[in-house]
């Protein structure tokens, strides 16, 4: 009897439903924006009203200044768009204000923030945010359920300072974070934060795409590989080239330099490292309390570090994921371009990218008295096969599979005007190493190869491979040439 | 109390009879009974699902027109805002034309209507919405297989589908793959409006487990899917349960079923 009330009550419940249209609400999501701001009570009116200001990656809103809370009102919208994951590979994001990582929020403690979460009309799903600078069920991912075309508005007050993660909670939850939802808010503390010359907004992030590393066109979202927790690309600012080449990070000799940096994952712990410096300071997992001369820093898949340091000497410093295949193979490299005078006293100028330049034997000393003859080819096509393996051990590390470098940092091999231009040049720079300014197929490159230890006869065979590959201009490189290419460029 | 519910319901549900009992047999397609497991709802068993026939293509931006052209009060200059919010047909240009881009849309799916709009217009023509239960079962068709599910390639598709951002135009509702039963555009046109679109809702945070004591209302969460791998069928669900009868959204159209004893009792 009392089963057939309650089924009768969960009818009647149902028809009142479907019929009446009375907004059926999983909880508390907002049907209007209005309705909530009218009955969002919690929302203080003696407090001025400040509109924040939002920054797309590299770049960070001003410190803030004000020595009292505000109710502070974030408006951010989720779009759905192509943009380029690495040179000629495209990729559909979605994103929180159209770029990955998605807009910096910068408020301060005991402020009272209006959330405004926006959901383009022509985004094809529904997204939400969780932020973890958030107290209370879902971090606002409860209250920001929003279907394409809609808005939803709710509040918070941040309680806690700190650097937190902000990301997409809708299902599947992995899928929206691997497809870029994530982002960082930054709650300052009460007593404020230092001024510091330059801050920065870096975030990792892993990317699973259909195709491997570096395969041409729009890439779809591989299920199997974010699953398998196998990332195709592991990169800062959601694309190989985010920050390297013209949109390096810039700062001065003698700046004090700040990055805000965070890890959106899904899946991916960051061994965050930035080649040639010492961090003076790290407010490690975005809490503010401090650790001195940290080298390395962890940086969990939904977490945040804050990393300060100051610049001494002038060069490229290289942000990586000392994870360091990531760095190398799968597009984790950023780049800082200090500019100023030498400092020759704590740098007697030696580039600093060597000591992380390729991987392998090729830099180190081979104890040529132990290793078995190497192979001699006899014709072009055995140059080109034992060529072609030398090429994987030694060049592939960073001039990539297929030749096609790494934009801003490793020049391309394939279709290189460079290299087409001169064979005997090239035999030089395999032979010899090569440091300085070149440019190759338009793009300037500043960088360092070092010697490499090989054979004449080695030199030979990689580079026929290379001549005879991704659209050079082919031809044979003789053990011959190549000896007398080392002896005129001796004298 | 039921008896005012039902009687609001019939009001609500008449229309402009010109068009009802329109419809050609010839443009729908027979599904056949069987079983399936829905991602959310009954567990980890199968569930029945009778046949009934479906409308081979979504309903487009024409056949919509000729219907609010014969039903005023939902032309969007008319039709009440409990019924459909703001940005109600959106895409036209006025209450009774679609507009400077018919040429490009007319036989595309209709979108930006309401649950109401669409439940209404299905009435109209003597049908109904389909169910969760039904939609989804029909969508497990490739071109050739009645259930797809274990296709990766089928399955890799839809996720692909999914994962992209609207067309500034959308293609017609030919345009599209016809499925074992013959019905085109399940999937890789638009999201569409089901009768019980929200009867076993995903909360809003995904990650929430049973235990909330909201599930009791809404539904299973995300722990409790039959199958955490099934992507396509979790964003089916997502997209639903983010929606309220009166929304409408810009890639979310509608198509109409009808249950097979309906149509024997007509002939």
């Amino acid at each position: 009897m009392k089963r057939s009330l309650v089924n009768r009550a969960v009818y009647l419940l149902s028809v009142a439903i479907y019929s009446a249209g009375i907004l059926s609400s999983c909880s508390t999501q907002a049907s209007e924006a209005e309705s909530v701001l009218s009955a969002g009570a919690s929302v203080s009116k003696e407090l001025p009203v400040v509109e924040a200001e939002l920054t797309s990656p590299p770049q960070v809103p001003a410190l803030i200044t004000r020595k009292h809370p505000a109710k502070v009102i974030v408006r951010l919208e989720v779009k759905e768009v192509v943009k380029q994951l690495a040179d000629g590979v495209d990729y559909t994001f979605w994103t929180f204000g159209g770029t990955v990582p998605g807009k910096f929020i910068r408020i301060r403690q005991n402020d009272e923030v209006e959330f405004h979460l926006m959901n383009h009309p022509d985004s094809k799903n529904p997204h939400n945010i969780d932020l973890h600078a958030v107290t209370g069920p879902g971090g606002g991912a409860n209250s920001t359920f929003t279907a394409p075309g809609h808005e939803t508005v709710f509040s918070f007050k941040a309680l806690n300072s700190g650097l937190y993660v902000y990301h997409c909670a809708t299902a599947p939850v992995g899928m929206h974070i691997a497809n870029g939802m994530y982002g960082l808010i930054l709650v300052e503390p009460e007593e404020g934060m230092a001024t510091v010359d330059k801050e920065f907004y870096v975030m990792q992030g892993d990317f699973y795409t259909k195709g491997d590393f570096g395969d041409p066109g729009l890439q779809p979202f591989d299920m199997k590989k974010a699953m398998d927790e196998k990332p195709t690309y592991v990169v800062f600012n959601g694309s190989v080239s985010a920050l390297t080449g013209e949109n390096a990070l810039k700062a001065k000799t003698g700046e004090k330099v700040r990055l805000y940096v965070g890890n959106g994952g899904p899946g991916m712990v960051s061994s965050f490292h930035l080649i040639g410096e010492i961090f003076d300071t790290v407010y490690p997992e975005g809490s503010f309390t401090t650790k001195s001369n940290v080298q390395t820093t962890l940086i969990p898949a939904g977490g945040a570090a804050i990393a300060e340091f100051k610049t001494d000497v002038p060069g490229n410093y290289v942000l990586v994921d000392h994870a360091i295949f990531r760095a190398f193979n799968k597009g984790a490299l950023g780049m800082l371009k200090v500019e100023g005078p030498e400092n020759k006293e704590i740098y007697s100028g030696q580039i600093l990218d060597k000591i992380y330049l390729p991987e392998g034997g090729t830099i180190q000393e081979m104890p040529t008295a132990k290793a078995p003859a190497a192979p001699v080819a006899e014709s072009k096509e055995e140059r080109i096969a034992l060529g072609k393996a030398i090429f994987a051990r030694n060049c592939q590390a960073c001039h990539q599979a297929e030749g096609q470098g790494v934009k801003g940092a490793f020049p391309p091999l394939a279709k290189s005007d460079f290299l087409n231009a001169d064979v005997h040049r090239a035999i030089g720079v395999v032979s010899n190493g090569l440091e300085g300014q070149i440019k190759v197929n338009g793009q300037l490159y500043n960088s360092t190869m070092p010697k490499l230890q090989l054979s004449d006869e080695e030199v030979a065979n990689v580079l026929t491979f290379v001549l005879n590959s991704w659209g050079n201009k082919g031809g044979v490189v003789t053990t011959e040439e190549v000896i007398k290419t080392k002896a005129i460029s001796k004298e | 109390m039921a008896r005012q519910l039902f009687i609001l319901m019939l009001v609500l549900s008449t229309c402009h009879l010109a068009l009802a009992q329109k419809s050609a047999p010839a443009t729908m397609a027979r599904i056949k009974g069987g079983t399936f497991v829905p991602l959310y709802g009954a567990g980890k068993t199968a569930v029945p699902v009778k046949g009934f026939q479906l409308d081979k293509f979504p309903v487009t931006n024409a056949e919509f027109l000729a219907f609010v052209q014969q039903n005023p009060k939902w032309r969007k200059s008319e039709v009440k805002r409990i019924f459909a919010d703001a940005q109600y047909l959106r895409h036209w240009t006025t209450g009774q034309s679609i507009g400077t881009d018919a040429a490009k849309i007319n036989n595309s799916p209709v979108i930006n209507v309401s649950w109401f709009a669409a439940k209404a217009y299905c009435e109209c023509q003597g049908k109904r919405l389909p169910t969760v239960n039904e939609w989804e079962y029909a969508a497990l068709a490739s071109e050739t297989k009645a259930d797809a599910t274990n296709d990766e390639k089928f399955y890799q598709r839809s996720l692909e589908w999914y994962s992209q951002p609207n067309p500034e135009y959308l293609p017609s509702v030919q345009s599209s793959f016809r499925n074992y039963y013959g019905v085109y555009g399940m999937i890789g046109l638009v999201w569409e409006w089901t009768a019980d679109y929200n009867s076993t809702m995903l909360v809003s945070d995904a990650r929430t487990t049973e235990s909330n004591n909201q599930q009791q209302f809404c539904g299973a969460g995300a722990s409790s899917a039959t199958n955490v791998k099934n992507y396509v069928a979790f964003m089916r669900y997502a997209f639903r349960s983010s929606l309220k009868p009166n929304y409408t959204v810009g890639n979310l159209g509608f198509r109409c079923a009808q249950s097979i004893n309906t149509q024997l009792a007509k002939r």
